[in-house]
């Protein structure tokens, strides 16, 4: 196995929109939106267990859909809407899902708590009112060894009260 | 475009089979061909439902058409792997989808470390070291229902635009495991069937999700009151493409639906089936599994008719 | 009391919802190089060359190291410096770290890594407990312990075992096997270095600052005073991040190297690599009952699959037979562990360390004497359970136990007795104990175990302490005490913690050890800081000390702010300390380090699930727990290491192990390496029983570890009650129920487990007298 290194790796400019924001950056094509998110936009917030669409750790909202972005290519989001964790709140106010989280203890390590925390705006922005069950099935990809769930189910829960 | 570049370009849907696969190099590209630019539309009929290769499995699994005429499809869309997942996955990926075995879906380092085989830089199968083929296995949970909802796929390439029978896609071999040249581009799946087809996916994995399958039955049923007038079985995850159960077709035609029937059904699906020792659990064990998902399949449909939902 | 006891968030619950919190591969300094590492491709090989030169000569490469460059060895415990950062003589599993490199990309330094030539002389691997008992065929592992690739013997008998068997009027014996697992933290492991004017700074995803302290002077033979180790915010640990590590000795040899920030964050493949999970350990078990149900004696065996490298290992093979005692009162009681050297990642500590094995074990022993002797299981258990305040035979003192409550409440909840009984549905019950802190500190020395120190200006408030909030919350914990004695409230207090050049020393967060004793630490710094309060405040107003109430936010009649201000005046600058030693109360035996703690935690399980006895699938419909934590400084964090520990308890018990195939891990990933998923985890109804332990601060004891440990058991009680078939062996994986239930159907033993236990050559038993009557009382008076 020859292995090759790439010295002249192709770059591009891309425009992407992230949390409400155009940024333009020059970037290696091939780069996740998973690296260009933490290492070129110091989006550090978007965290990453696997970096092979396993965990769920770095999922983000793509035009306000979950997606891993560690398997997705920035050059092919121009145009679309990323939302991260640095998203959530507007201005010092926080979401009302990061004040549940904060106050049942759903964050442990808080860890998986910037991917959760978007799968679970996504969930309540197409349904208000969850069962439980249906917040099991929307948050099925994303793995937490801390907490066991319950506080997390109980946090989303709550959230969607006080939204509602 | 493909063909210009050769063996050293690939298309790329939503990514998610192919990047994790890049990043362990499994594959070596230098040119990835976004397919971005396909339509993303489901054309719904009566008998028959278009959909066009870049629709997301997530759209697919919520299509409220396809949930009620091609239940089955919907079922094995919406079972793919996780929610953020099938956000990005493709229908047209999930055909696409390279055949697995866990000497094979490992890093580079690690198959380093095993010694290569056959389907990438080696040569010998590390799971039948006498066989001269690959055995890697077929995991994709849409093609086994595409096939039993007689499907065809549209096929784009520099030599024509054509249409295959999603059974004739694939080929009994983990390396060369689709029939398709590699220059083509799927562009859409047409399934078809009749006013009383009734369809059901089942799924056998370790957890609740994320999870390839292990074993998987796809039953699409034509039926009239109790009779089976004809009948699909394809199996996923036991062969290196999706494995039709011909003789539990053959069984079930002008039979009554009753518990003796299906279970004997089941039997004759599970026989062919010879699942190796290269994905989840023993495949001693998948292999008996077989024959309970082919159950709970027929059982799916049968129940259906008898209006219990699905 | 106004802030202990509440709910409230954590402390650092904001930055962690925003994504603001900082861990370690979060940093990028200006000019940090990226660090990869090579490892071995062969479970056992000598090396006979590395050839690094094509490596250097990548553009962009701009360090590689071997291990000549960093030669010293080193080791969490001080009998076992076995590990070198990087190895250059020989390997000893697929992983074992061998060469380095700095590049300016994280791919350029991959690159280089595969350009290195590695000559081996490959040699036969050692697989298994049973292949390690026998004379290798090439050569052993390591080359201390044995015979064989025996690493270590532990013999102990306590009291006259064999007159208590011969008193038994019922005795049985048992084999049992618990499959290694890992802990895969959500964050994989990462750590960056830098070295500034002669000295070195690292910030690392560790649980133990100090250890990594130790083990960094001694390698890269630096004055402790020259290094300085930050714990970033951390990721999840569960034990996995308790051992020094090579890459964080590495990225700071780079460092030194070039002079630039070097960073190193291991791919999740790597962290299997890492490893220190769950021991896979082998077990036999005999216990003597008399008619009454009462044990009269136990004899219990282990053998620990430890993996190529000591790490904890000699503490994980003593607590394989440490806590038995702990639970139910055994008279008589003899012990002999084992554990061997094989070719795979060294094993460690895991939630519940050496403890959830034996746990299995015996309780799935006695629900089947219970069974023998035609009793209800709890009811067996029940009559044997340990009482408050008494010493075990091993010499375990035993203050608070709520081991009876935890039982009721658990065993009422779930209705236990009043379950409805039919094939494929069953319930299974089962209870343990857990350590808060070991009593002994990892290297032998007199100093304390934690210290804090809180420093007030002008109302402010600042506690520092050494201790690691690995996700636990002890950050909350001490800040929440420190605000209980001052009247403040948990945000009003300023942390500063795990920071070796700004804090005072705590050991780190493992054995359960940090609300016990940085919280006690706390407590006593805080009282001081409260008394210098409250004297200003009196000799200013003339009211008498012991009449002012400290509350609120206020000292007496001044706000806080005032009465700071007073004591600065009076007192100088404002600064108190606190420390924790914990009480010598280990038994007078060579071993007997190891099972004392200053308390024990109590926990009871009941597991209610369907079993399907065509696939052998398992479907848990619900888990009630009740956990005896002393007193819940927080009941959220409580019930969030209750939940959080059955989680992991009912992973390892279903679906998650470490195995190996031809000489590799089978499955170094998250897909194929099981954790369960939202739609796997079943309802917990969690319950706290406060038992006030006279120790703790404030009454309280642990949490993080204990409630995993009835989990297994519990489940495979459930198992039996539903199928009729005992799973001797976790995980239970689908597989093994089906074949249990063949062999039912045969009219073999209805049991899928080892056979046998092998032939082990244990030396001769120590003979400890057990502690006289009334030890503690005794000796209360002197
Ligand atoms: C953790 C994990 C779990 C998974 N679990 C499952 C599972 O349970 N079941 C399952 O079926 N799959 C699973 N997958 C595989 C994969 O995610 C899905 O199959 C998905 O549908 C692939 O679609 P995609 O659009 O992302 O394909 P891509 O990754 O973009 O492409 C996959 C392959 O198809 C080719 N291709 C894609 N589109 C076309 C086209 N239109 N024409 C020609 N060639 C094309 C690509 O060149 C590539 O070879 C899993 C993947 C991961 C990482
Ligand atoms: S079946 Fe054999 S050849 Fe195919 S991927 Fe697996 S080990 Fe390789
Ligand atoms: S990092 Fe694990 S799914 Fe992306
Ligand atoms: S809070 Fe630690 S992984 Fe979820």
């Amino acid at each position: 196995m020859k292995n090759e290194i790439t010295r002249d790796v192709e770059r591009v400019v891309l425009a992407l929109d992230v949390n409400g924001e155009a940024r333009q950056l020059l970037v290696a094509v091939h780069k996740t939106l998973l690296e260009v998110l933490r290492e070129d936009l110091q989006l550090t917030g978007t965290k990453h267990g696997c970096e092979l669409g396993e965990c769920g750790t770095c999922t983000v909202l793509i035009d306000g859909r979950p997606e891993l972005s560690c398997l997705s290519l920035p050059i092919q989001l121009q145009g679309r809407a990323i939302t991260t964790v640095e998203g959530m709140a507007s201005g010092s106010e926080l979401h009302p899902l990061q004040t549940a989280f904060a106050e049942l203890g759903a964050a442990q390590c808080g860890y998986c708590t910037p991917g959760i925390l978007l799968s679970a705006r996504a969930l309540l922005e197409e349904n208000a009112r969850p069962s439980r069950d249906e917040i099991r099935e929307a948050l099925a990809g994303n793995l937490c060894r801390c907490t066991g769930y319950t506080k997390i189910l109980q946090a989303i829960e709550l959230a969607a009260e006080r939204m509602r | 475009m493909a063909e210009e570049h050769g063996a050293r370009a690939m298309f790329v849907a939503g990514g998610t089979d192919l990047f994790p696969k890049l990043k362990r190099r499994q594959f070596e590209v230098e040119t990835l061909i976004g397919l971005d630019f396909l339509p993303r539309v489901i054309r719904n009929g009566s008998t028959e439902c278009a959909i066009d290769a870049g629709v997301t499995l997530a759209t697919a699994a919520h299509d409220s058409h396809l949930q009620a005429g091609f239940t089955g499809y919907a079922q094995a869309a919406g079972l793919v792997s996780s929610p953020p997942l099938r956000n990005a996955g493709t229908i047209g990926g999930n055909l696409c989808v390279d055949t697995r075995c866990n000497y094979y879906d490992m890093t580079y380092e690690w198959r380093k470390a095993a010694g290569f085989c056959i389907k990438k830089d080696g040569d010998i199968c590390l799971v039948a070291p006498s066989s001269p083929r690959c055995w890697a296995v077929s995991s994709s949970d849409t093609a086994p229902m595409a096939i039993a909802l007689d499907g065809v796929v549209g096929l784009a390439g520099p030599e024509g635009d054509r249409e295959l029978p999603v059974s004739a896609l694939y080929r009994d071999d983990g390396i060369e495991y689709m029939a398709k040249r590699p220059a083509e581009v799927l562009t859409g799946l047409r399934l078809r069937k009749s006013a009383n087809t009734r369809s059901a996916y089942v799924k056998l994995r370790r957890r609740g999700s994320i999870d390839f399958p292990i074993a998987g039955a796809a039953v699409a049923m034509e039926l009239d009151g109790e009779s089976v007038i004809g009948c699909r079985i394809v199996l996923s995850a036991v062969a290196s493409y999706p494995l039709e159960a011909a003789a539990a077709e053959k069984f079930l035609k002008g039979k009554r639906l009753d518990q003796e029937t299906i279970r004997e059904a089941a039997e004759l699906a599970a026989k062919p089936a010879k699942p190796l020792d290269n994905a989840d659990l023993s495949h001693f064990w998948r292999k008996r599994m077989v024959r309970v998902v082919v159950e709970q399949a027929i059982q799916r449909v049968s129940d259906q008719r008898a209006g219990f939902g699905g | 009391m106004k802030v202990v006891g509440k709910p409230l968030a954590k402390v650092d619950a904001a930055a962690k919802v925003t994504g603001r919190a900082i861990y370690a591969d979060d940093m990028l300094p200006a000019r940090t190089l990226h660090c990869r590492i090579l490892r071995s491709p062969h479970p056992h090989a000598r090396i006979v060359s590395i050839d690094t030169s094509a490596a250097r000569r990548i553009p962009g490469v701009v360090a590689v190291i071997t291990g000549s460059d960093l030669p010293v060895k080193f080791g969490i415990l001080p009998v076992t410096q076995d590990e070198r950062a990087l190895e250059h003589e020989k390997v000893r599993y697929v992983g074992d770290p061998i060469a380095a490199v700095a590049a300016t990309e994280e791919e350029i330094a991959a690159a280089a890594c595969d350009a290195i030539a590695v000559e081996y002389e490959v040699l036969e691997p050692v697989m298994s407990i049973e292949a390690a008992l026998a004379i290798p065929k090439d050569e052993r592992i390591q080359d201390y312990g044995g015979p064989n690739n025996i690493h270590k013997f532990v013999s102990l008998e306590f009291g006259d075992v064999d007159g208590g068997f011969a008193r038994a009027d019922n005795v049985r014996e048992d084999v049992f096997f618990f499959q290694g697992n890992t802990h895969l933290p959500m964050e994989q492991h990462s750590a960056v270095a830098t070295y500034i004017d002669g000295r070195v700074t690292l910030w690392s995803s560790t649980q133990v600052v100090h250890y990594v302290h130790r083990a960094l002077a001694k390698v890269l033979e630096l004055p402790m005073n020259r290094i300085r180790v930050i714990g970033a915010a951390h990721g999840g640990g569960f034990g996995g991040k308790t051992d020094p590590f090579a890459h964080e000795i590495i990225v700071a040899k780079l460092a030194m190297l070039t002079g630039r920030p070097v960073k190193c964050t291991l791919t999740r493949e790597e962290v299997f690599y890492a490893h220190r999970g769950r021991h896979p350990v082998l077990m036999w078990i005999k216990t003597g009952v008399t008619a009454d149900g009462r044990i009269s004696a136990m004899h219990f065996r282990s053998a620990l699959d430890g993996g190529a490298y000591g790490s904890y290992g000699v503490a994980s093979t003593f607590y394989t037979g440490a806590l038995q005692t702990v639970t139910y009162d055994i008279p008589a009681y003899r012990f002999e562990g084992c554990r061997v050297f094989t070719n795979k990642p060294p094993c460690g500590p895991k939630r519940g360390h050496g403890t959830p094995q034996p746990r299995f074990a015996l309780e799935l022993h006695l629900e089947k004497l219970a069974h023998d002797l035609g009793l209800d299981p709890v009811e067996l258990k029940r009559r044997n359970f340990v009482k408050p305040n008494t010493r075990t035979v091993n010499w375990l003192r035993v203050t608070s136990c709520g081991l009876e409550e935890c039982t009721d409440r658990v065993i009422k909840a779930s209705a236990f007795h009043q379950r409805k009984r039919f094939f494929g549905r069953g319930m299974g019950f089962a209870i343990s104990s857990y350590l808060s802190g070991a009593g002994t500190a990892i290297y032998w020395n007199d100093m304390p175990h934690s210290e804090v120190q809180i420093k007030v200006d002008r109302g402010g408030v600042t506690a520092f302490c050494g201790a690691m909030d690995i996700g636990q919350g002890s950050d909350s914990v001490l800040a929440t005490i420190v605000a209980e004695e001052l009247g403040l409230q948990p945000a009003d207090i300023r942390l500063v913690t795990a920071d070796t050049d700004t804090t005072p020393i705590d050991l780190g967060s493992y054995s359960s050890r940090v609300t016990f004793m940085a919280g006690n630490a706390a407590l006593e710094a805080a009282r001081k800081m409260r008394a210098l309060l409250v004297e200003a405040v009196a000799a200013k107003t003339g009211a008498e000390a012991s009449a002012i109430d400290v509350s609120e936010a206020r000292v007496g009649d001044c706000s806080f702010e005032e009465a700071s201000v007073l004591a600065e005046a009076r007192f100088g600058t404002l600064t108190t300390a606190g420390s924790y030693t914990p009480p010598k109360i280990a038994g007078p035996y060579k071993g007997s380090g190891v099972g004392p703690s200053p308390a024990y935690s109590y926990s009871a399980c009941v597991v209610d699930l369907d079993a399907d006895a065509r696939t052998g699938l398992i479907h848990v419909n619900k888990i009630w727990i009740a956990h005896d934590v002393g007193r819940a400084i927080n009941p959220l964090l409580v019930e969030g290491q209750v939940e959080g520990s059955v989680y992991m308890g009912l992973g390892e018990a279903l679906m998650e192990e470490q195995v190996f195939r031809k000489g590799l891990h089978k499955w170094p990933s998250m897909l194929e390496y099981k954790s369960p998923t939202f739609l796997d985890m079943p309802e917990v109804e969690t319950f706290i029983v406060e038992t006030n332990d006279p120790e703790g601060p404030y009454g309280a004891k642990e949490a993080g570890q204990g409630p995993l440990l009835p989990v297994p058991p519990a489940l495979c009680s459930a198992v039996y009650d539903a199928l009729g078939v005992w799973i001797d062996e976790i995980p239970v994986s689908p597989e093994k129920v089906t074949e249990a239930l063949r062999r039912k159907e045969k009219g073999e033993p209805p049991r899928y487990g080892p056979p046998r236990f092998p032939s082990i050559p244990y030396p001769e038993a120590i003979k400890v007298q057990p502690p006289p009557k009334d030890f503690d009382a005794a000796a209360a008076t002197i």
